[in-house]
């Protein structure tokens, strides 16, 4: 009889702060630059300088603390950890061990229908190290290696999960909605590719209803959401057969092979660092005043889990709408953005949710690169309520704007897209379709309604599409009538 | 008197009153150390040319009628481990012997600003590890008493330098006495500041927690001086108290009856000379004739004082030193792979006594031990300053012995690093409290000077130059001369 495993997921998250400058000194954060442009004596790690705390960088930390649920260490402190590697230009890196500034926090997931809490262990802060570019494919098959060291200061947040995920799904899911709250509360770019969020998972396996852990495996190079998902569902097949053959799984980091599909071991327990941590004798401890935490938190943002209730509950949205549309912040403001200058939000819903992100994922496009104002996205909806325009004109209009980017009473102009809803001059019209068409008229007269419509489209034809529909039918049904007086 | 025989404040009234000029007391020393310096070795780099620079702005400056600072135009020396923009500093390490920092440190910054002149650089026991400036990576500085003698370490170029009048002041650091049992093996005044009130930006650090900047110089005056424009507040160190300084020099007329001085009787056993004993004896007869009480007392924690010492300061050093791997600065010896690179550079860059520290402080750091020696020594700390900050609540300062000894002779202790450890036995419980602590020359024993040392309660500089100050005034012990120098 085969054993049932239980799948037990913990996962830590780096996300890059987006403060202006560096944690420890006042050299700017910017991503893409010329390499060594953004460096100083103190973020190279020369002799004799000094890390100063970027009070930011706390600020940052508590924020996301709250957003999250955490307690707020009243003291804290920083620790070295040390480590030789040349990306690390002080051979340690300045971290929080023992004393996190934040703990005991949680997040609450979806998944399948039932809310979820997911354990926040803790969160600490550290400075980022730096990157290296190989000649060769590994620093120890090439001629040389470069080192760029903007990135060596830039301020992180390790988040740490409670081992409280039961399925690469749940852990997708958590990292999808910690990312939307870190984008609310606008600590960080939240952006994978660009490495200003970076995730590693724990995993073990045991069997169902054990009460102890597994041994686990800490993967490590999970670059999105799908290869996190992938290297976890990969991982728990590896293991799985270990353990079904009476195999045992061996405590180690391993990395993610997103080509090859598979994880391979990095190093064992047994070649794991020890980073001799202690507390850094060039900082202070920090000591954190209840009142300016209290103030954060007052000024923290409307998070996702409650914007969405409010979207269902004050503004009527479907709770599968407002769900799509918090999930992103980007998306969220655009809706708002959009509400402000139309203040209809069930239809601002419905053409977000059609037009506009089948538009985006056609073209692969993220909600921030969108040439579509809100404002001109409102605009657009007023014009079409305003009967200036049909529904097939506007949606005409929108795929106009959206690779054009132009404002749509430029584009309504341009392309002589006006409505026409003049009565007379869609009666001369309506004549003529009525004459040329005698075997629908007769259809319809007969008791054949839906002949109506094809009465209209040929209205419609003849106007280029530029009738107003309404009108059409109103007309047509008055010259038409189904049972004479 | 010679003007190399001067002290700063003496030199301050001759410039201001333009009886001398800057340019002409900068080649006074100049030509001193290019005749002195072959025999007693006190600095890695003379920085003549800047130095003559230096001096003639400031002449210029004053010529215009610029109102200037005590210590502009006044030659100074800093020691190698305190970053000077442009002019190498190497810590007196193979390791480093190639750096030149693009930045200044606050000192330097602050001395320069003030119109200081830089004569040179000092040498020192590398990365301040050791007693004798015997562990340079380069050369050994001799003691101006005697060339046979040690200057003391790890400050010893510092001291040295100041007790030859090869620089009118120095700055020297002090992790457990650096520059303390220098001082009094050369015969000048060493002051170690209350932690934090000098800033440590761009000190190459030993051990962060305990290294302190300050004055070595010829009088109590100049050490007020010196202190004056070197204290406060620096938001480049986070360690840095966020404390205003006092006018330094206000402390030194104020007599002393009434003060209530303790003898801390652990620092008068075992292992303190006899001659060193009798000095310091006769400096507390001198006090009480001035008007203080003088009384022994207990520090009942000493003892555990440098146990704790050398987990603390090697713990740190071994992260502090991490970073000399060859990649960005310094030396680099090319090997098979990146750790063999790191292997080999930090095997050849570093000189036997670092090794050891950095072993020593590794093993502190590791898994397993972290909790039995570096957690345990924090403790001890915490004891030690304890034991001080009783004894404030009783006495306005504390004497005691500076070092156990008179300067020994180069070789006496090198091959056994516990009877070198030994030197900074009254020195190093100071730096673990890190309260300030000046050593004032109080005599001489075959013609060594003897050092005594005043402990204060932190930020307590001023009492301390206040008694040091009381002393001078009224001892002709508290100025011995190297008359041998002549003969050197």
């Amino acid at each position: 009889m085969s054993v049932e495993y239980e799948v037990v997921i913990g996962l830590e998250v780096h996300t890059e702060l987006k403060t202006k400058t560096k944690i420890f000194c006042s050299c700017p954060t910017e991503f893409g630059s010329e390499e060594n442009t953004h460096v100083c004596p103190v973020c190279l790690g020369l002799p004799g300088v000094l890390p100063v705390l970027n009070k930011r960088v706390l600020e940052f930390a508590v924020r996301t603390g709250l957003a999250l649920d955490c307690q707020i260490a009243g003291f804290s402190k920083f620790d070295r950890k040390n480590y030789f590697y040349p990306d690390l230009p002080k051979a340690y890196q300045i971290s929080q061990y023992d004393l996190p500034i934040c703990y005991h926090g949680c997040l609450e997931i979806e998944i399948g229908g039932a809310a979820k809490k997911i354990g926040i262990t803790r969160i600490h802060m550290e400075e980022d190290a730096g990157k290296l570019v190989h000649d060769g494919a590994t620093i120890n098959t090439s001629a040389y290696s470069l080192g760029d060291y903007n990135r060596a200061g830039v301020p992180l947040l390790e988040i740490v999960s409670e081992p409280d995920l039961r399925s690469p799904e749940e852990a997708r899911i958590y990292l999808e909605k910690l990312k939307a709250i870190l984008e609310y509360i606008d600590v960080s770019d939240v952006k994978m590719e660009e490495g200003s969020l970076r995730c590693d998972a724990n995993i073990s396996l045991r069997p169902q209803g054990a009460k102890t852990l597994g041994t686990k495996a800490e993967i490590k190079n999970m670059n999105s959401f799908k290869a996190l998902q992938k290297a976890l569902e990969y991982e728990i097949e590896r293991q799985r057969k270990i353990l079904e053959k009476g195999g045992r799984i061996i405590q180690e980091t391993r990395t993610w092979d997103d080509a090859q599909g598979v994880t391979a071991s990095m190093r064992s327990k047994e070649e794991a660092h020890d980073y001799r941590y202690f507390p850094d004798p060039d900082l202070v401890p920090l000591v954190v005043d209840p009142q300016w935490v209290k103030e954060i938190k007052d000024s923290l943002p409307e998070l996702p889990d409650t914007k969405r209730k409010r979207l269902t509950s004050e503004m009527a949205l479907p709770d599968y709408d407002a769900r799509i549309i918090t999930g992103s912040k980007a998306l969220a403001d655009f809706f708002d953005r959009v509400v402000a200058g139309y203040n209809e939000p069930k239809t601002v819903s419905n053409w977000m949710m059609g037009e506009l992100l089948r538009l985006l994922n056609a073209k692969g496009i993220e909600i921030d690169k969108c040439k579509v104002t809100p404002e001109n996205f409102a605009a657009l909806l007023q014009i079409q309520a305003d009967g200036t325009i049909s529904g097939t004109m506007a949606k005409t209009v929108f795929e106009e704007m959206f690779s054009t980017g132009q404002d749509p009473a430029l584009i309504i102009r341009e392309k002589g897209l006006v409505q026409i809803s003049d009565e007379g001059i869609l009666a001369g019209v309506i004549d003529k379709v009525i004459a040329a068409n005698p075997q629908s008229v007769a259809d319809y007269k007969a008791g054949k309604e839906k002949t109506l419509g094809s009465l209209v489209g040929q209205v419609m034809k003849e106007t280029k599409g530029q009738a107003n529909p309404r009108i059409v039918n109103k007309l047509l049904k008055e010259k038409l009538p189904l049972f004479p007086a | 008197m010679a003007l190399i025989d001067l002290t700063a404040h003496e030199l301050k009234d001759l410039l201001q009153k333009n009886k001398i000029s800057s340019e002409e007391l900068t080649r006074e020393y100049l030509n001193r150390i290019s005749i002195l310096d072959e025999k007693i070795r006190a600095f890695v780099t003379v920085t003549g040319e800047l130095a003559l620079q230096q001096a003639g702005k400031i002449d210029q400056r004053r010529a215009a009628g610029e109102a200037l600072g005590a210590l502009a135009g006044i030659p100074m020396a800093l020691k190698d481990n305190m970053c000077t923009r442009g002019v190498k500093t190497t810590c007196s390490s193979q390791i480093l012997n190639n750096f030149i920092p693009p930045y200044d440190a606050a000192v330097t910054e602050r001395l320069l600003t003030a119109g200081a002149v830089l004569v040179g650089k000092c040498n020192m026991d590398e990365f301040a590890m050791g007693s004798s400036t015997e562990n340079s990576g380069f050369f050994k500085t001799k003691n101006p008493y005697d060339e046979k003698a040690v200057p003391g370490g790890s400050s010893g170029g510092s001291a040295a330098a100041v007790a030859a009048s090869e620089a009118v002041y120095t700055l020297g650091s002090d992790t457990g006495g650096s520059i303390r049992q220098p001082a009094a093996f050369c015969g000048v005044v060493g002051l170690k500041p209350t932690y934090g009130v000098v800033s440590r930006y761009g000190l190459i650090a030993y051990a962060s927690s305990l290294d302190q900047i300050g004055p070595l110089t010829k009088d109590i005056t100049d050490c007020a001086l010196v202190l004056n424009e070197i204290a406060g507040p620096d938001p480049r160190d986070s360690t840095s108290a966020p404390v205003e300084k006092p006018d330094y020099t206000s402390f030194l007329s104020n007599g002393i009856k009434g003060l209530r001085i303790g003898l801390p009787k652990e620092y008068m056993g075992e292992g303190i000379a006899p001659g060193v004993a009798s000095c310091l004896k006769q400096a507390a007869a001198k006090l009480e004739e001035l008007g203080a009480v003088c009384e022994e007392t207990s520090l009942p924690h000493t003892e555990y004082a440098m146990p704790a010492y050398y987990i603390i300061a090697t713990a740190e050093a071994s992260s502090n030193l991490a970073r000399y791997d060859g990649v960005r600065y310094g030396l680099r010896i090319q090997g098979g792979d990146i750790i063999d690179m790191f292997k080999k550079t930090r095997g050849a860059g570093f000189g036997t006594e670092v090794k050891r520290r950095i072993m020593l402080g590794t093993y502190a750091l590791s898994t397993g031990y972290y909790e039995a020696y570096y957690l345990k020594a924090l403790k001890v700390r915490t004891l030690v300053k304890d034991d001080f900050d009783r004894a404030f609540t009783k006495y306005d300062c504390l004497l005691t012995p500076t070092a156990p000894t008179t300067a020994f002779r180069f070789g006496e202790k090198s091959q056994d690093p516990l009877a070198m450890y030994l030197q900074d036995v009254c020195t190093i419980p100071i730096n673990l409290a890190g309260v300030p602590a000046l050593s004032l020359p109080f005599g001489l024993l075959q013609g060594l000077p003897v050092g005594i040392q005043l402990i204060g309660k932190a930020f307590g500089e001023g009492t301390l130059l206040r008694v040091g100050y009381a002393l001078e005034q009224n001892s002709a012990l508290t100025r011995p001369r190297p008359d041998r120098l002549g003969a050197m």
